[in-house]
């Protein structure tokens, strides 16, 4: 768990340091399907629901196309480079294209609830569990 | 016939050959540099940068662009999976161009710097007609 702290740059250490415990994990296994490795994703707890947030620099809101179904988000959109057309390139290392990903959550999703905020070029798309899949108490009887 | 993919691009690690007094870790940004007859534009993507969070400067000829990311959003949050890490953005570039500093512009649409250096008067090219 991440602890708030008052320091930004602690903060982002903190952060910084708690992503890369949850570096290369195989939460997802061979789970993430279609078309691709783009865009890069993180996957968050947030209590009970799902957080994932994607960097898409350069993508317009527009392009952008989230759906949800089942367990499965899918993320696809194309990125274009706005450049004048008249320019000679000094050099060229942001690349543009079509992607298309889709992720396969392990827990069925509650697609109305779903919230998809984009600022800054990154995506973050808020997954409650579905009703049926939440925990639920049970009374021991004795 | 379908359009090609998005390469996928790892973040790149600044190495700073000093160390640095803040904590944290640091990205160098991708960064594309076009010249015009008027101007030399450079865009870099910084995404989760926040505009009032870009430092830019262009001292005796070198330009450095600094944004910070707000990692507030995260500390709430419990990462179980990922791909990527987060950190704020600095590089720095030699112009070679004279720059008429005073007209410098920038601005930012979803997570792209676009600085705009137009060229001091004395360093545009200019045509010279044959009679």
């Amino acid at each position: 768990m991440v602890v708030r702290m008052r320091d930004p740059f602690a903060t982002l250490a903190a952060v910084q340091r708690a992503m890369d415990d949850a570096m290369g994990g195989d939460w997802f296994g061979t789970r993430t399907a279609g078309g691709g490795a783009y865009p890069p994703v993180n996957v968050f707890n947030e209590g009970e629901d799902f957080v994932v947030v994607a960097e898409l620099p350069g993508v317009r809101k527009e392009d952008l196309d989230v759906q949800v179904r089942g367990d499965t988000l899918r993320i696809k959109g194309k990125k274009t480079l706005a450049h004048e057309p008249d320019a000679s390139v000094h050099r060229r290392e942001r690349a543009a294209g079509e992607f298309d990903r889709t992720l396969t959550l392990p827990a069925q999703l509650d697609a109305a609830k779903v919230a998809a905020e984009y600022k800054d070029g990154v995506l973050t798309v808020r997954l409650p569990r579905a009703e049926s899949e939440r925990p639920r108490s049970v009374t021991i009887n004795g | 016939m379908a359009e090609q993919q998005v390469a996928l691009q790892e973040k790149k690690e600044l190495k700073p050959a000093e160390e640095r007094t803040e904590a944290g870790r640091f990205f160098s940004p991708y960064t594309d540099i076009h010249e015009t007859a008027a101007a030399v534009i450079v865009t870099m993507e910084m995404p989760g940068v926040d505009k009032s969070a870009i430092d830019i400067r262009l001292d005796k000829g070198v330009l450095t662009v600094k944004g910070t990311v707000d990692a507030g959003k995260y500390a709430a949050w419990r990462p179980i999976y990922s791909e990527y890490n987060i950190g704020n953005f600095v590089r720095t570039f030699t112009v070679s161009t004279k720059i008429d500093s005073a007209a410098i512009s920038a601005s930012v649409a979803d997570g792209v710097l676009t600085v705009t250096l137009p060229k001091a008067a004395e360093a545009v090219a200019k045509r010279i007609t044959v009679n």
